[in-house]
């Protein structure tokens, strides 16, 4: 493989990335014109650059490694990633907009109007972000490895280094216009490379090789507890988009309930055209590169296969193609979770030890530290999978909160953090269990290494029996809260306000 | 292996996570000697109790309390009544509703701590006597505190009573803490903006001028003027959008334009992330205002305005900058303090706002100097439960 191409590819993305971030706002948006600047994001723009955040390393390279290795049954991830913005619209999206809430500690703290409601909240946040952010430190240096290969701990520092950048030269970096970009860049670049396989493929003759046909890969429902393993990984990826630090804070941008959910609809259109192609990527690699199932390093599926299928410049330039669009999902995704982790950490954390900017650059520093630590620490499991432990997390402590949060009036503060702590106790041991590598066989085995059909449930449960043992705790003003989150915008009835600091 | 190490390394940062905040509390209770642990405890279980008792008499302020006092007075049944019946009932004796009741009522009345026998049937009950001590707010008796026991002596009532005591100081500090909010409630509302006389003075003789030279310029001008004051002048509501706000600026600045023709130009740079956020009500309006009436009105040659609002994480920071006469320094501190001349009120009503709302640290930053034009940071955190653009200054 070419490594100047390669090198190429990774330093333009990261330096378009930087500017971008720098002087985005004051290109785009300086005029003199009042109409122009107050135009809102359009619900496609934004659902855009929803979709340009939530793509991240296991979409761009774990989908396609894992249909490679795995089959029909591995399509339940990218079609779990999907749905999950279905029920985000059916149950959250509009009623979330509508409460005004920034981040998902700001809802904990207006619908239950309690201050540990709120850290329990964002320790959660930081817990789930930092789970996030980890598989795509591990796709970045996977990505290296592939492209010029260097070790793989250069690819998560790189990356580490220029999130660091962006995140810390102050001022705002979740520009939505440019993560709208980063969307259309990530499709395109999976997207020109596939007409360069399929017409080589056709000039193949259209071969169909024996090993896709096996029958493990084209029949769902393999290997044991498959039917369970299959269940509780829909269940994290359905429940757990709605837990996302990086994916809520984008629907305060919408300007209304209705915005946020036709926002919703165009993320689901918008990544349901963007998996069509990582599966096709794996389907080709079973056929071209077949040899990466062997050797048990499927994630790198989709930068391989350039090299395995065409020669010369063009396999050259299909890499560079796809090692940038790789590069950009981590830069875009790792950036919006750092601001997300940072910005719970500096607020709620280290509230009153360290204030303002600077809290804000030692939260950053921090949670990049430490996801580096984990990442060095933990390079066995396939990307994919990482990603999915993390909707795991989140599919177990904040769908119930959101869910209950928003449609029942009798959570309250006690069952809900119950609820969080029983859920995210639970559903972290065994994410922590399968990062240490840990793998049981029989029931134990599955129970761990999928936990949400458990976990959910457990946690579910907890917020109900808690909140139903505790009913003179409910928050004063829940039924104004209801009010306010259900009651559409033009609506003119009286929303009221509560104060925190006296209803302490 | 492999495992083991990874195991180490995510045992250790998560445990360290667990652990670091435990040693942090664990840091504050240092053991001390018997005398030492008592008063702590008392000191504690006195502190739980006291953050329920700040919100007041109610059902569950008094279930919250009631937990702490009794590990205080260690009476076997603690009652906590107002005026209106029993409150909360902690501990033993629950089927002795009435007497407590009549005790309560009667303590009520006279204002005074009484000693009641309890006749009971029950030989396994033991509970012989309820002290009833009144809690007084502002020297109103608002309820009582009623403590169940096998033996009604000295001790025992005098602790009573010093409970109650302190129970009574706990619940006028409630009261004066709601007096307090509403004083700010009142306070908000009387530093509702208004629009400026000289703005509405200047913009009808704008217009006057043009009825005869221009009309349909006229006729345009007093629409973007009856915009402005319907939306200044709007009823409900202390808070709004920024896209709100912006469009309320926009109609100022017509108006503004069409006296100064071509001598004012204005740079807009708004994140559209930014629109959304909740500021209070007609609180940009007035710094605009201050911006175009004290910097670039008195300057000969064209002036700019930049108004920008960036999107910063958690917050949204709007800053309005001219490049006019600017001011001295001491006399926008006077403006802020509230007791500058009459033409800069604006600033120092937009600032108070601006702290009761969000909070002291979210007050408006002036940078000016005589002749280095004028640049006023404003803050506005994304998310404060209490600003919502719906809602009212309850």
């Amino acid at each position: 493989m070419n490594v100047a191409a390669g090198v190429t590819a990774v330093v333009a993305v990261s330096l378009a990335t930087l500017v971008i971030g720098a002087f985005g706002l004051r290109v785009s948006r300086t005029t003199s014109d009042f109409y122009v600047a107050s135009r809102s994001v359009r619900p496609l723009v934004n659902a855009s650059a929803i979709s340009g955040e939530y793509l991240s390393a296991a979409s761009f390279l774990g989908v396609a490694g894992l249909v490679l290795a795995h089959g029909v049954d591995a399509l339940w991830f990218p079609v779990g990633w999907t749905a999950g913005y279905l029920i985000l619209l059916v149950f959250v999206a509009a009623p979330l907009r509508r409460s005004g809430a920034y981040t998902l500690a700001d809802f904990a703290q207006l619908r239950l109007e309690s201050r540990s409601a709120r850290l329990v909240a964002s320790s959660l946040v930081v817990v789930i972000g930092v789970l996030y952010l980890l598989p795509q430190f591990q796709g970045a240096g996977l990505t290296l490895r592939t492209l010029v290969g260097a070790p793989t701990w250069v690819g998560g520092a790189v990356v580490a280094l220029v999130v660091s950048t962006i995140v810390l030269s102050g001022g705002m970096r979740s520009i939505t216009i440019v993560q709208a970009f980063q969307y259309w860049l990530k499709f395109t670049m999976l997207l020109l490379p596939i007409f360069l396989f399929l017409h080589h493929w056709r000039g193949d003759g259209s071969p169909h090789v024996s090993h896709v046909h096996l029958s493990d890969w084209v029949e769902p429902l393999n290997g044991p507890h498959a039917m369970y393993l299959t269940y509780s990984l829909i269940l994290a990826t359905f429940l757990g988009t709605m837990g996302l630090p990086h994916v809520v804070v984008r629907f305060y941008t919408n300007t209304d309930g209705r915005a946020a959910r036709r926002t919703t609809l165009g993320v689901l259109g918008l990544l349901g055209l963007f998996y069509l192609l990582p599966t096709l990527y794996g389907v080709l690699g079973r056929i071209y590169a077949y040899d990466l199932v062997r050797t048990g390093r499927t994630d790198s599926v989709v930068l391989a296969l350039p090299a395995s299928m065409l020669h010369g410049a063009t396999a050259d330039l299909g890499a560079a193609l796809l090692g940038a669009g790789a590069f950009a999902a981590f830069l875009s995704t790792s950036s919006g979770l750092v601001v997300s982790i940072a910005g719970v950490i500096s607020q709620d954390l280290l509230a009153g030890r360290v204030i303002g900017v600077r809290a804000f650059r030692w939260a950053t520093g921090l949670a990049v530290a430490v996801t580096l630590v984990l990442a060095v620490a933990t390079s066995g499991l396939p990307v994919a999978r990482a990603v999915e432990l993390a909707f795991a997390v989140a599919a177990s402590t904040f769908f119930p909160l959101l869910l209950l949060g928003i449609w029942w009036k009798g959570l309250t503060p006690p069952g809900a953090i119950a609820g969080l702590v029983v859920g995210g106790g639970l559903s972290a041991s065994a994410v922590i269990a399968t990062l240490a590598g840990y793998t049981g066989t029989g029931w134990g085995g599955a129970l761990i290494a999928q936990p949400a059909a458990w976990t959910v449930p457990a946690a579910l449960l907890t917020m109900i029996a808690v909140s139903l043992a505790t009913p003179r705790q409910r928050p004063p003003n829940v039924v104004r809260t209801m009010v306010r989150l259900h009651a559409p915008e033009h609506v003119d009835v009286d929303r009221g306000s509560y104060d925190p600091e006296s209803s302490r | 292996m492999d495992g083991v190490r990874t195991a180490i390394v995510v045992a250790a940062i998560l445990g360290a996570l667990i652990v670091v905040p435990l040693w942090w509390f664990a840091r504050k209770r240092l053991l001390g000697s018997q005398a030492e642990r008592a008063t702590f405890r008392t000191l504690h279980a006195a502190n739980r109790a006291a953050a329920p008792l700040r919100d007041g008499l109610t059902e569950a302020s008094a279930e919250k309390a009631l937990r702490s006092l009794r590990s205080l007075l260690s009476a076997p049944g603690l009652v906590l009544s107002d005026r209106h019946g029993i409150l909360g009932w902690e501990g033993a004796g629950g089927h002795h509703r009435d007497t407590a009741l009549i005790a309560s009522a009667t303590t009520i009345a006279e204002g005074t701590t009484r000693v009641d026998r309890i006749k009971c049937p029950d030989v396994d009950c033991g509970l012989r006597h309820v002290i009833t001590a009144p809690l007084t707010i502002d020297g109103d008796v608002a309820g009582t505190l009623q403590a169940l026991v096998p033996m009604a002596g000295a001790g025992v009532i005098r602790a009573t009573n010093e409970v109650s005591d302190w129970v009574s100081g706990q619940l006028e500090l409630s009261a004066m803490d709601q007096d307090r909010s509403r004083l700010a409630e009142a306070e908000l509302r009387a530093l509702r903006a208004q629009i400026s006389p000289h703005f509405i003075y200047n913009s009808l003789s704008t217009i006057a001028s043009f009825v005869r030279t221009d009309p349909a310029q006229a006729r345009d001008l007093l629409l973007e003027f009856a915009d402005f004051t319907r939306y200044s002048f709007r009823r409900h509501g202390a808070y709004a959008t920024l896209a709100d706000e912006l469009r309320s600026i926009e109609r100022y600045l017509t108006l503004e334009r069409a006296r100064f023709g071509d001598k004012l130009h204005v740079t807009l740079r708004v994140a559209p992330e930014a629109l959304p956020v909740t500021v209070p009500y007609l609180s940009l309006q007035p710094l605009v205002e201050n911006a175009v009436q004290h910097g670039l009105e008195p300057k000969t040659t064209t002036g700019h305005l930049t108004i920008s609002a960036e999107d910063a994480g958690q917050n949204v920071v709007i800053t309005i900058e001219d490049d006019g006469v600017g001011e001295a320094p001491e006399t926008v501190q006077r403006a802020l303090n509230g007791d500058g001349e009459a033409d800069s009120i604006g600033l120092g009503n937009v600032d108070e706002r601006m702290r009761t709302t969000f909070g002291d640290s979210y007050g408006l930053v002036v940078e000016t100097a005589v002749g280095a034009g004028t640049k006023v940071t404003m803050t506005v955190p994304k998310f404060a439960p209490r600003a919502h653009p719906s809602t009212e200054p309850a």
